[in-house]
């Protein structure tokens, strides 16, 4: 190992799924019996006595100076409690970034909780109304009287900036990342390939809308957020603030999640309201979005221009690349600051070994949805690019695209690769292990690469238009600093693990509790595993960022091990058997190799002679139970290839994926069908982005697709059977386990994969420059 | 997403239930039948019928019966009653069975009824393509009495029918194909279920080697679906085949008025009628 990894904490190649006991192992999910027998609790399930309900009264046009809200009407109607404008909430200022994603200049530019004076995109809350039903809070939101001037749009990043607020640009920040000398790489360049490249604008939108419920509970001066997800601690935090309240007077509660990608569990200005309308109007508040809202109010995300050249020497060795980045955040900078700009420049040079790079992005404010993080945030956009470049840059050089690919990939000898830049602040990203070309070619041999270009030659001479194609990636996942967790053991031997992370539906129970079940030698399915829940444990990372299992993993293995410990001393001293010769089998101590019979003590009795005060315990804590804390300082980099089959129907412009494989390094998988779950459904949400959906808007800001009808959600019909090859070829020294993040490898690549076998099919590289490929799109590319 | 109010009514009989309309119909009272267009429209309060007369209970509006040469569908069959093609009703019960799939999912077919269909007349309905192409008759009642109106005068535009306000459609009777006829259906949509970009019915007999009686229907493609009478013209008297399909494809192209929306031009409409047309009979050809 290079010196890159000095002063990091490193490990040793962790054991096989061979070697292991459940950790590794296709366990079967903890979390579905409530979910499969319509027991689950979603927010939409919960309910308080005297709840009343929210509805939105929200812009209809793109942009405009607010003259009146007129709510006489409105509140004449029986039931209706209250209805809010932003004169009333005056003191509660904009929803705010995440601790860590503050960036001073964008601050001006965060969403107020009410329109303020101004709208700016179609669906902005300008004000709310309580009652006594939902069909009531609809019937009064539409006899709300809101008069607006119009003013003219910003619609695309690339355009013109126009003005935010009188004296404030709409083009939000001027953002950089670049290493080595990129004039110099154009200039020795022996070949240079420019792009004008588009990812479309889609999100996540997961099965379950948004919904929050505000309750306080005034005996104890505690208010709680319920229908919380992905980060309940961070939101907390920020909720904290906002609300200026006491943190023990504040609790964000998680239940059952239908799903999030990035984008449900964001604080969004909904989830305020319930709060202070809680106190306020001294009654629980709840708000549920309905499908028409959410696509039009809930993070979207990718929307992205890349003006983009590459450079490369007579033997096809990248010498540089440069990008100008049109990057559209929407109407309003949301909890996520300028992430996403960000991810995509420090993630572009991917698995390849490139000497100099400049990205330059116009982080832009239009009037449109906002954005934030969806599902491999920055990394679909930067794969996308990237690999685009490469299928080009193979066709001008007249190189074929899996050996220019391998020219330039990483080596493994170069492992730890460090990738700094040039920008102050701008974190460094030291690729931790990979053996990118192994993956490749076990990539290509699982797809039958060779075969199929065979199989595909003998259909395009019967006139088929089929076509192969490919995208080479790097992922990032489990950044840090720390998680925690606390575990026990009860007296019938029950266990309880209590994690600040969450739960969107990806199986994280099931994974915790296989971690904890090795580590401590006990069933997984006797552990029950809390998450979400503010009021059980100070701190949380939540579920994003690929983080959950990397982070918050170490910190259960870390706890189970320290809970392993002193199950170990005590059973040492009660069997009168040294700790090195025993063992926990199944929740039991027992001596090593002894057989069947011998000295024994199983957990749960010996949570029953801990009880305080007894004598046993010699100055030493009561109860089996421990509290243990993971830190890091590095991110993991997991990497994968996705290969891809299309065939293209020529006459309706229709593009079919006809095959589809994930090849992904994950170091360690926790459970491998999990992994293939998170791969497989992010491969589909990705051929959604590159086929199928796309939030459009009209020249006048207008959003084209509020409904399931406009936006096109793939569906089994055009998906084909995703293939998955998961390798634990290069586990992480970063953690004790090896693990890296799955959440993200299955969407990655889609679209830059997609994009590469269409050119393919209908022999014309570099014809797709934007996504989705619509048929629409398609019959253009190639009249 | 929540409907605005209304008055529900649940007549038991037709005489009720048009007794009912005739007095509700002046204020947007509306029937609702499978409700598989008309809540989610009431869902996004795009409409907002004051009153909903509910013909699910009313007796004997759900008949399917064979009348002479024609199958009589009452308003309360379900566009799932054709999942399999019934042999009584000979070359009709495989053209219904063909086309059925292509409407919609598996559980709005068992709501949804083929009479609502026509009534709400999506230019893009699969139902309302076939009563054309096959020239079908509806059957609409009143309080006032009972009229036959035929499918070419029905159509009238998108989402626009010769129904009266007041009119319950009581029936469609669909005339059963003369033995030996072949039929075939192509569709285009981006995705299994959605309603149809452009599609074609196309049915013919083949007499002497030659193509005779073509028929020839779109949808999708205009405000509402027709026959195009250019591309039948340029099969009759043709021998089946690449040829004769390409030039009533083309014939189709030439003559359409096509509909435009955000995501798809009129050129592209126009485009792919000439392929839907082509296609069908490529599969009435098998
Ligand atoms: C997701 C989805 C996808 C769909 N895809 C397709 C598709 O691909 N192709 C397709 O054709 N349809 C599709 N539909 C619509 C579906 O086929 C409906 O069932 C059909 O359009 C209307 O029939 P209904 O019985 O549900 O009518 P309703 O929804 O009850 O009524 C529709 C309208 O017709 C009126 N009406 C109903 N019955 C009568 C009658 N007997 N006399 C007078 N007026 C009447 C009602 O007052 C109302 O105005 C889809 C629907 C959904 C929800």
């Amino acid at each position: 190992m290079t010196d890159h990894f000095a002063g990091a904490k490193t490990y040793p190649v962790p054991p096989t799924t061979e070697e292991r006991t459940i950790l590794g192992k296709r366990a079967v999910r903890l979390e579905d019996p409530p979910l499969v027998t319509g027991r689950g609790r979603y927010a939409g399930d919960i309910n308080f006595p005297r709840q009343l309900h929210m509805r939105m009264v929200r812009s209809s046009l793109a942009h405009g100076v607010i003259k009146s809200i007129d709510v006489a009407e409105a509140l004449k109607l029986p039931g209706v409690v209250a209805i809010w404008t932003n004169d009333d909430i005056n003191e509660l200022g904009p929803v705010d970034f995440r601790a860590d994603r503050g960036a001073e200049i964008l601050k001006p530019y965060r969403q107020p909780v009410l329109a303020k004076g101004r709208v700016r995109y179609v669906g902005d809350p300008i004000a709310a109304v309580f009652a006594e039903d939902p069909y009531v809070a609809e019937d009064a939101a539409e006899l709300v009287e809101v008069e607006i001037d119009e003013l003219p749009v910003v619609v695309d990043s690339w355009a013109t900036p126009g003005e935010f607020e009188p004296g404030r640009s709409t083009e939000g920040a001027l953002l950089k990342h670049s290493f080595g000398d990129i004039e110099a790489a154009f200039k020795k360049a022996h070949v240079i390939v420019e792009l004008d490249l588009f990812t479309g604008r889609h999100s996540g939108v997961p099965m379950e809308t948004r919904g929050a419920l505000g309750y306080y509970d005034s005996a104890k001066d505690i208010l709680e957020l319920h229908g919380a997800a992905k980060v309940p601690h961070r939101n907390r935090e920020t909720l904290v603030k906002m609300l200026g309240r006491a943190p023990k007077g504040l609790h964000v509660h998680e239940s059952h999640v239908g799903g999030g990608f990035g984008i449900r569990g964001e604080l969004y200005p909904e989830d305020v309201l319930v709060l202070v309308a809680a106190m306020r109007l001294g009654r629980p508040i709840k708000w549920i979005e309905d499908r028409r809202e959410h696509l039009m109010c809930a993070n979207q995300g990718r929307e992205q221009r890349h003006k983009v050249r590459i450079a490369a020497d007579k033997d096809g060795k990248l010498l540089g690349i440069d990008d100008e980045i049109f990057h559209d955040q929407g109407a309003y900078v949301r909890t996520h600051g300028a992430n996403v700009a960000n991810r995509t420049m420090c993630m572009m040079t991917g698995g390849y070994d490139i000497p100099a790079y400049r990205a330059v992005c116009h982080y832009r404010l239009t009037n449109k949805t906002p954005c934030a993080t969806y599902r491999a945030p920055g990394r679909y956009e930067s794969t996308f690019v990237r690999e685009r470049l490469m299928d080009a840059l193979a066709d001008k050089m007249g190189i074929d695209r899996i050996e220019l690919r391998r020219r330039n990939l990483i080596g493994k000898s170069q492992m730890p690769y460090l990738i700094e830049f040039e920008e102050q602040g701008v974190e460094e990203l030291l690729y931790d292990s990979g053996d990118y070309e192994l993956l490749l070619d076990k990539g290509l041999k699982a797809f039958r690469w060779d075969e199929r270009k065979v199989e595909i030659a003998a259909r395009r001479a019967k006139g088929e238009a089929v076509g192969l194609g490919i995208a080479i990636f790097v992922e990032e996942s489990g950044r840090g600093p720390s998680d925690g967790a606390k575990m026990s053991v009860d007296a019938t031997g029950d266990m309880e693990l209590i994690t600040g992370g969450a739960s969107l539906g990806q199986g994280f129970e099931t994974s915790m509790a296989q971690i904890a079940a090795e580590a401590l030698g006990v069933d997984y399915q006797r552990i029950t595993v809390v998450h979400g829940q503010t009021d059980r444990i100070a701190q949380g990372i939540g579920a994003h960022a690929a983080r959950a299992t990397v982070l918050t993993g170490g910190a259960v293995n870390e706890t189970a091990l320290k809970l392993r410990a002193k199950a170990l001393e005590f059973g040492s001293e009660l069997l009168q058997l040294p700790v090195g010769d025993l063992d926990i089998v199944n929740g039991v101590i027992v001596k090593k190799g002894a057989p069947a019979g011998g000295p024994s003590l199983s957990l749960a009795d010996l949570a029953k002679k801990l009880t305080p005060g007894a004598k046993l315990l010699n100055g030493r804590d009561p109860h089996l139970a421990v509290e243990a804390w993971f830190n890091t300082d590095h991110t993991v980099f997991p990497y994968g290839i996705h290969f891809a089959q299309v065939r293209v129907d020529k006459q309706t412009g229709q593009t079919v994926c006809e095959s589809f494989l994930i090849a992904y390094d994950i170091g360690r998988a926790v459970n491998p069908m999990l992994v293939e779950g998170q791969l497989v459904g992010g491969a589909v949400q990705g051929l959604g982005g590159a086929l199928f959906e796309e939030f459009a808007y009209s020249e006048t800001g207008e959003p084209l697709a509020v409904t399931m009808v406009d936006y096109l959600l793939p569906t089994l019909g055009e998906v084909p059977k995703i293939d998955v090859l998961i390798t634990e070829d290069a586990p992480s020294p970063m953690n004790p386990l090896g693990i890296k993040g799955a959440g993200e490898g299955g969407i990655n690549g889609v679209g830059g994969a997609i994009a590469s076998a269409i050119d393919d099919a209908i022999g014309k590289p570099g014809a797709v420059v934007q996504l989705p490929v619509t048929p629409q799109r398609m019959k253009a590319l190639l009249a | 997403m929540k409907p605005a109010a209304f008055v529900y009514h649940a007549p038991r009989t037709l005489e009720a239930a048009l007794a009912l309309l005739a007095e509700v119909a002046p204020q947007d009272g509306r029937i609702l039948a499978g409700g598989q267009s008309l809540v989610p429209a009431m869902a996004f309060r795009l409409a907002r019928p004051t009153h909903l007369v509910d013909i699910n209970g009313v007796a004997g509006l759900d008949r399917l019966v064979l009348d002479g040469g024609v199958l009589s569908v009452g308003a309360l069959v379900r566009h799932a009653a054709f999942h399999k093609a019934d042999a009584k009703f000979g070359a009709l019960g495989a053209l219904l069975a063909d086309v059925v799939h292509n409407i919609a999912h598996y559980p709005i077919r068992t709501r949804g009824t083929m009479c609502g269909s026509l009534a709400h007349a999506d230019p893009a309905s699969e139902w309302c393509l076939t009563a054309v192409t096959l020239g079908a008759e509806m059957v609409a009642h009143s309080a006032k009495g009972a009229r036959r109106i035929a499918a070419a005068d029905y159509f009238q535009g998108i989402m626009q029918t010769a129904l009266e306000p007041d009119e319950l459609l009581a029936e469609v009777r669909l005339p059963l194909l003369p033995e030996g006829a072949k039929h075939g259906f192509y569709e285009f949509n981006r995705r299994a279920g959605d309603f149809a970009i452009g599609m074609a019915l196309v049915t013919y007999q083949v007499k002497g080697g030659k193509i005779a009686e073509a028929r020839v229907g779109i949808g999708g493609i205009e405000g509402a679906p027709r026959r195009i009478a250019e591309a039948e013209a340029a099969l009759n008297g043709q021998a089946p085949g690449k040829a004769a399909f390409e030039a009533a494809g083309q014939a189709t192209a030439a003559v359409v008025d096509p509909i435009e929306d955000a995501q798809t031009p009129a050129a592209y409409r126009r485009d792919l009628a000439a392929t839907v047309v082509t296609r069908a009979l490529e599969r009435a050809a098998i």
